[in-house]
């Protein structure tokens, strides 16, 4: 008897393994094709007049000079677009008892964000259209600004739509256990609260829009730098009142996404109606200044948090309350009380205790819209949770992953519901915090730190644990009325020459979906890699789904590509059987040969049974039909989610004097399931840790009183450097789901989840012998300073 | 709007003649006049390093440089470097370590990896992320392309050592 073959011993066994990215060579040579570089036919370029207040009524605008600039072709008001576009709100019916105003393409009457799109100008360039903006007039009346999320909630606060009654978007309590009685019998409590500021994504292609309507088919083709083509069709369609079917959505290659390219915004539906009303096609591309003021921004939540723990170091229980600051209106269609809900339920995730009680507050304010940005809620959640964890260790002189060790949800639990109701398939919260501690040689560490105290050199050590939301089933948004898909479709084909294509609904952004793809199905089909090959973002092309969100492309996206693959070698062998005269079971597809599937013996190679089927079906035996060509849907079932987790640790120097901190190593070990490919993961991994970095250390958007963005350029937004980050290191665990054939969950939140917490908490215990903490991201050199006492205690604020 | 002015250059080793508008950019010249799309606009304010071509062999912002100032120069931008071979092994190094997602990016990355490599003697992973510090990258982390660059510099010592020994 032979033993089974492992798995990487088989034929075109890709999945596991770190190849190279086919499309990556593209972009390498300058011959990727954004939507930044799309030029059609007689296209015209559109730019937009900004609000400059936060809060203002419109009295009259005068656009009869810039109409007359030669070369522009078109001005457009808010009101000549409200003809053609339906209003939106951004409400969803599993968010009971939210609110929001409708919005529409311009502006209508009163500007609501210092940077809302007023006035369309449609010309022959780019320049041309932004030569007559400034020929625009526009008069405002200014009204009180809502720019503070107590001042908001004040009653008598100045109202930004005082038809919904107050500036409360959205309020949630989740209540589990008896919290009041955890608190009663704990030997200790202790409160805190944690601010984290407001960011945005800065993607490095803008976002970019060319819209080309054809008024003799009604038919509308739209090249968007988007996340979620199939999501734009239906608004697009449903909006304009133009038939579906009509309406065509391209995504081409998208210069990053994280989130911020799926939701509504008023430009994106602008050009829809511009290129209807001029009858050609439209471009817009935000520059980078429009980006800072009209891309969604992010996270702006303060927790206060109380914790109860016995002396042992059991955590009891929980109790916080969230106060999340949004834009004027709550963004379409996914909602800005995602993140806000995300926050509350992922609180304590890893943690054992059930006595949890979490109050959210979604509060309008007149700054620019909020919603989901990459890992959506995570960061906010854990540096909740991991602050308190570590506050409770320091407190009775436990070491951090002690503290863990004792709390965490362990394997004789699964599967496993949280307070907040999420329910845990499995994780291994254990494996991971003890890969973590070896990898990163903890003790060593600790022996160090004390070595260089005693030099006046102050290093910290933090950890972060986090779980994350990855392969949302329809009870994400689809339960909510959202017309957001969670299944995606794909469409293999077989051409005559025994080559392979692959229709699939889920996207490339660089994040290597492509290449995954061409990986499951190179490997359950039985043909070479480079035999496959993957064709996504196009609505009229690629199959229905869901795209990009969420963590869902491996997950969801791989365990379509892999059924679809059974079933078209599941065609394959029928035909070759015909054609062999035997049977379908006693054959097998590998190396793209047809084989004995006993001895492996070759009979036929695929592109015979192609030639076959294309060229000389009259050849076949009467009765056979090949269908060479497989379609497949799938939709989570099982789990809601399936959760992933993990453990990050960040190692930092705090210079004490001037309160600049020197990020000297990030570990990360993470079980997103099974790996389809190391290298893709890591590098999702530690993109996300980054991203996590900078919002721990440099990113905010920073707003005036008046509710000014005071910090909207790339020069005065900071992003990570390379000079600033470190090298990280990765390791994994692999708990596949086993919802699915595949096993894969989602890994593109997970370095952004903890980044920030396992930092705060790193800076945390390098300036704890000061007596000093500090409990708002971003860390900013004057926020450190202020801690440690030397500045005045009015700045911690900013 | 202004008068339109000729302007003439070496792009990618041949001579082009254009009439623009004196404020039009470096970068938009090559971008929309002469449909070199391979150069990205990020910042338009010369922070984020996409736009970043040779002038004369010199890296320069091309959103910060008038295409009149271009005149007679010459400029390679990441088609040229790319046809030419010249950047091969970078290119090469980048996609083996996937030191890119987006690429959005990767061909001003490319063009400062090009400029870094050009420098004598050994370099350490901080010299090598200090030079990478114009080039703004959300989606890498920067690791994977200091990692690619760091092994082209091994590539090209370990032939040069060969070469020495050769000789």
């Amino acid at each position: 008897m032979s033993a089974a073959l492992h798995n990487a011993d088989r034929p075109n066994s890709y999945i596991g393994r770190s190849v190279t990215r086919p499309n990556a060579l593209r972009l390498l040579a300058g011959k990727g094709r954004y939507v930044t570089d799309i030029k059609l036919p007689r296209m015209l370029h559109a730019a937009f007049l900004r609000s400059p207040y936060a809060h203002a009524n419109i009295t009259s605008i005068d656009i009869s000079e810039a109409k007359a600039l030669k070369g522009v072709h078109l001005v457009a008001t808010g009101e000549d677009l409200a003809k053609l576009c339906k209003p939106w709100v951004g409400t969803l019916d599993h968010f009971r008892g939210m609110k929001s105003a409708p919005q529409l393409p311009l502006a209508v009457g009163k500007v609501v964000w210092a940077g809302q799109a007023i006035v369309a100008v449609v010309a022959e360039t780019r320049a041309i259209a932004e030569d007559a903006l400034n020929l625009i007039q526009v008069e405002f009346e200014e009204l009180e600004p809502v720019a503070d999320i107590d001042l908001a909630r004040e009653p008598d606060a100045t109202r930004i739509y005082p038809e919904l009654g107050d500036n409360v978007a959205f309020k949630l309590t989740v209540e589990s256990g008896d919290v009041a009685a955890a608190f009663a019998k704990a030997d200790g409590e202790i409160e805190a609260t944690i601010i984290s500021g407001r960011h945005t994504a800065v993607t490095m292609e803008p976002r970019a829009i060319v819209a080309d309507y054809n008024a003799p088919e009604e038919a509308l083709t739209v090249y968007h730098a988007t996340q979620t083509p199939y999501q734009f069709q239906d608004l697009f369609s449903r909006l304009y009142g133009i038939r579906e079917s009509r309406v065509r959505v391209i995504a081409p290659d998208i210069g990053g996404s994280f989130g911020m390219k799926l939701h509504v915004y008023h430009e994106d539906m602008s050009v829809v109606g511009l290129s209807m009303l001029c009858g050609r096609p439209v471009k817009y591309v935000a520059d980078r200044l429009e980006s800072f003021v009209s891309d969604i921004h992010a996270r702006d939540h303060r927790v206060k948090a109380s914790i109860a723990f016995d002396k042992e170091g059991t955590i009891l229980g929980m109790k916080v309350d969230d106060v999340t600051a949004i834009g004027p209106f709550s963004t379409a269609p996914r909602t800005s009380v995602v993140e806000g809900n995300q926050v509350v339920r992922l609180i304590g995730a890893p943690y054992r205790f059930r006595d949890y009680r979490a109050d959210l507050s979604v509060v309008f304010q007149n700054k620019v819209q909020t919603s989901q940005y990459r890992a959506v809620g995570h960061p906010v959640a854990c540096l909740v949770t991991e602050s308190m964890m570590d506050r409770v260790a320091q407190q009775l002189g436990m070491d951090p992953f002690e503290i863990r060790r004792r709390n965490i949800v362990t394997q004789d639990m699964y599967p496993y519901t949280s307070p907040a109701g999420y329910k845990f398939e499995r994780l291994s919260h254990e494996a991971c915090l003890e890969k973590l501690h070896k990898l990163m040689d903890y003790d060593r560490l600790r022996a160090e730190q004390k070595t260089l105290r005693e030099k006046g050199i102050h290093r910290g050590i933090g950890i972060g644990m986090f779980v994350e939301i990855t392969n949302p089933s329809p009870a994400f948004y689809g339960v909510g009325g959202a017309r957001i898909s969670s299944q995606d479709g794909a469409v293999l084909k077989v051409t005559p020459a025994g080559e392979v294509q692959c229709l699939i609904s889920v996207g490339e952004h660089g994040q290597g979906t492509e290449t995954i793809i061409g990986q499951i199905v190179a490997e359950h089909l039985g043909v070479e890699r480079e035999l496959v090959r993957v064709i996504t973002g196009d609505t009229d092309v690629t199959p229905q789904g869901g795209a990009n969100w969420a963590c869902r492309g491996a997950g969801i996206g791989g365990e379509t590509a892999l059924q679809a693959s059974k079933k078209l070698k599941a065609n394959i062998l029928s035909v070759a059987a015909a054609i062999l005269q035997s049977k379908p079971e006693l054959l097998d597809l590998r190396n793209g040969n047809i084989v004995d599937a006993a001895e492996g013996t070759e009979r036929l190679p695929l592109s015979e049974v192609a030639r076959i089927s294309y060229y000389r079906s009259d050849t076949l035996p009467p009765g056979t039909s090949p269908q060479l060509t497989a379609a497949h849907h799938y939709s989570p079932q099982g789990y809601p989610f399936a959760f992933t987790n993990g453990v990050q640790a960040c190692h930092v120097e705090v210079d004490v004097e001037t309160g600049f901190t020197k990020i000297l190593n990030v570990w990360v070990v993470e079980d997103c399931g099974r790996i389809i490919n190391p290298m893709l993961v890591e590098e999702q991994v530690r993109g996300g840790v980054v991203q996590g970095l900078g919002a721990a250390f440099f990113e905010e958007c920073r707003y005036s009183e008046t509710g000014q963005l005071e910090n909207g350029s790339l020069a005065d937004y900071l992003v990570p450097m390379a000079c600033e980050m470190p090298d990280i290191k990765i390791d994994h665990v692999e708990t596949p789901t086993e919802d699915t054939e595949l096993g894969a969950k989602g890994c593109g939140e997970a370095g952004t989840a903890a980044a920030s917490a396992a930092a705060l908490n790193a800076v945390n215990d390098a300036i704890a012998p000061f007596g000093a903490s500090v409990s708002q991201v971003p860390m900013t050199p004057q926020r450190l300073l202020t801690a440690l006492g030397h500045g005045s205690s009015s700045s911690q604020k900013r | 709007m202004s008068e339109r002015v000729p302007v003439s250059m070496i792009v990618n080793g041949e001579e082009v003649e254009r009439f623009v508008e004196p404020r039009t950019t470096l970068g938009d010249f090559l971008r929309t006049d002469l449909e070199l799309t391979g150069t990205h606009l990020g910042c338009e304010m010369g922070v984020c390093g996409a736009c970043l071509v040779l002038v004369n062999g010199k890296a320069v912002h091309s959103c910060l440089m008038l295409a009149v100032a271009a005149e007679g120069e010459s400029i390679q931008t990441v088609e040229g470097l790319s046809e030419s071979k010249e950047i091969a092994d970078i290119q090469r190094a980048f996609h083996n370590r996937n030191a890119l997602q987006c690429g959005f990016c990767t061909p001003g990355v490319l063009v400062t990896a090009h400029e870094i490599l050009k420098q004598e003697g050994p370099l350490s992973r901080e010299e090598i992320r200090d030079g990478l510090s114009g080039n703004y990258c959300r989606c890498t982390g920067y690791e994977a392309i200091v990692d690619a660059i760091e092994a082209v510099l091994q590539e090209r010592a370990a032939k040069g050592d060969s070469a020495e020994l050769a000789a």
